[in-house]
């Protein structure tokens, strides 16, 4: 985005460039502890297979940020606020959200056309740059943040990663095996409660870093290559932090010198990874065989 | 978008037909419409909605990449669903949203495609409506090229889908029986999959990546909820998709907002309603099979 630099291969002299700007320092140490909390909620996600309750956080995050856009609020205040209430949502009614159900498939189709109406009144409202506002939640725009909100990002991703590493390991026993975790009498209904809780927050925190269409790409890409490498739990929740966390930074560097998506480069990254992770395990399952 | 309505709806209708790029929408959202039902009902019926979604995003960075190199967008939605849906049915397993590890490839997958989208949206140095337009649709825009170009696919799709109905009915209710008489399932999943990829790329045009179910889907849900005959349910699917479009594209006319807000909400209310009416019926016959057996 910011192709002023150009590229020396001095690797040092390079990193101090880029980090002598103020706007590149909040994205990556935002970015980065955004993306850490994301690996880490993400793997629990895919391990406990509720990937399609991301998907319909990230269309909830969009129109609630854009409903509160319309209403006045700040847009981060109505993309936690919706996100949050959504999540809680769907804990008390049990269910797990699946893709495949025809009728939360047609709930949140409609929930976006929701969203794009508050979009279009936002818009003609305010002046025709606010169009690019829609965008910016959509695909994200960590070049953009402002020092207050990059240190609120950082905060929460780093409170969200102490959070789940305090219940993780109850948490695995429950998703393991549930009937075991119920008989020895852990509040089952309270952790997964607390759990959507922070899928809901990280959610909210990767629309800002890659967009409420792209949610995916840090919370779901990372745990597949995690998945693909490792069956040990821990060993695979930090190769899924690792993963996220690379994907932004390298990301963030490629767009600084390449004047091309940071969201692009980021969700790149992550499936290039994943590609990568697929050929390792295929190699590896021959080769025990 | 200056003219109001009246209670005229003669008047009504000859203010919507005034302008040519009204005239070629209605054209475009009346074929959508009928394909999109088509399809739609089939999709639903062979629970493959997941699918729907899945093709209509990876049609976003095709349309984008069509822009790019000044052809039709239709072309590019087309190419990348067909290619998807060749895909999936080369890998040869059923996309569910259920299978952990199935849902976690899909959706990286479908973040990386949206990601190749909006690469290709920023290389041709697009405005945020163009990119608002293939996501969510429009009612603008759509050109004479595109209308034939709808026309073509449209009407290719719905004679290839006749021929097909018959085994592809059997196929989807009961595949083990279907295979056992020798109708050959796995070919006939695999030309419905690429009728539905081309299906999902002309519904783009109207509805946009995003809200595709409100056209491929939701018709065909309310239509199974109501009966469970293929032929009636399938007339039913037609006429409730082109009931949403029409009404969407007429509504949208009059206001200022967007096309696809309306016709995802008049498929949801549809949907809703048809939900609590059966459950109100339901609840009605218990209550006098009760009353009965007292």
């Amino acid at each position: 985005m910011f192709a002023a630099t150009s590229f020396s291969f001095n690797p040092l002299q390079d990193l101090q460039a880029m980090l002598a700007y103020d706007f590149m320092r909040n994205a990556f140490i935002a970015g980065g502890c955004i993306a850490a909390a994301a690996g880490l909620v993400g793997y629990f996600v895919v391990l406990r297979n509720q990937v399609f309750t991301t998907d319909a956080l990230g269309h909830v995050a969009f129109t609630g940020g854009m409903g509160g856009l319309l209403i006045g609020l700040n847009l981060l205040v109505g993309v936690f606020g919706s996100c949050i209430a959504v999540a809680l949502a769907i804990g008390s009614l049990g269910g797990r959200g699946r893709g495949r159900d025809v009728a939360i498939g047609t709930v949140f189709a409609w929930v976006l056309g929701l969203g794009l109406l508050f979009l279009s009144i936002f818009t003609s409202s305010h002046s025709a740059s606010a169009g690019n506002m829609g965008i910016s939640v959509l695909f994200g725009s960590i070049l953009g943040m402002q020092p207050a909100q990059a240190a609120i990002a950082s905060v929460a991703g780093l409170l969200t990663c102490i959070a789940l590493l305090a219940i993780a390991r109850p948490l695995l026993f429950v998703t393991l095996d549930p009937e075991v975790a119920t008989s020895r009498g852990l509040p089952i209904r309270v952790l997964t409660a607390f759990f959507l809780i922070l899928v809901a927050i990280t959610v909210a925190e990767s629309v800002q870093a890659v967009g409420a269409l792209l949610v995916f790409g840090l919370m779901v890409t990372p745990a597949a290559v995690a998945q693909n490498l490792t069956t040990n739990p821990y060993a695979g929740m930090a190769v899924s932090a690792a993963v996220a966390v690379l994907a932004v930074w390298l990301g963030l560097t490629l767009a600084f010198y390449i004047s091309y998506p940071v969201s692009f480069f980021i969700t790149a990254l992550a499936f290039g990874a994943f590609i990568v992770s697929l050929g390792v395990s295929r190699i590896h399952r021959t080769a025990s065989v | 978008m200056a003219d109001s309505p009246s209670w005229d709806l003669l008047a009504d209708l000859q203010l919507l037909l005034r302008f040519h790029f009204m005239q070629n929408a209605l054209v475009v959202g009346t074929l959508v419409a009928v394909l999109a039902g088509a399809v739609g009902y089939f999709v639903v019926l062979r629970g493959q909605s997941f699918a729907a979604h899945m093709l209509s995003q990876v049609g976003f960075p095709g349309a984008a990449a069509a822009v790019l190199l000044h052809l039709p967008p239709v072309i590019g939605l087309a190419a990348f669903c067909t290619a998807a849906a060749l895909g999936v049915g080369v890998i040869g397993r059923r996309i569910d949203a259920g299978n952990r590890m199935e849902s976690a490839v899909v959706g990286s997958i479908l973040a990386f495609s949206l990601g190749l989208g909006l690469l290709f949206f920023r290389l041709y140095a697009g405005s945020a409506q163009a990119v608002y337009a293939f996501l969510f649709g429009t009612i603008l825009g759509i050109s004479d090229r595109d209308v034939a170009a709808t026309a073509v696919t449209a009407v290719v799709c719905l004679i290839a889908l006749a021929a097909i109905a018959r085994p592809l009915v059997f196929a989807s209710v009961d595949p083990d029986v279907a295979e056992a008489r020798g109708v050959p399932v796995r070919a006939i999943s695999m030309a419905f999959l690429l009728l539905a990829a081309l299906a999902v790329a002309v519904t783009v045009q109207i509805v946009g990546t995003l809200l595709i179910f409100a056209l491929l889907v939701a018709p065909g849900a309310c239509a199974l909820q109501l009966t469970a005959r293929p032929a009636r349910g399938l007339a039913l699917t037609v006429a409730l998709s082109l009931l949403f479009t029409w009404t969407g594209l007429a509504v949208a006319y009059f206001t200022i907002y967007p096309v696809g807000f309306f016709i995802t909400t008049i498929a949801f209310a549809a949907y809703v309603l048809i939900r609590i009416a059966r459950a109100i019926s339901r609840g009605n016959g218990a209550s006098h099979r009760d009353a009965q057996a007292a």
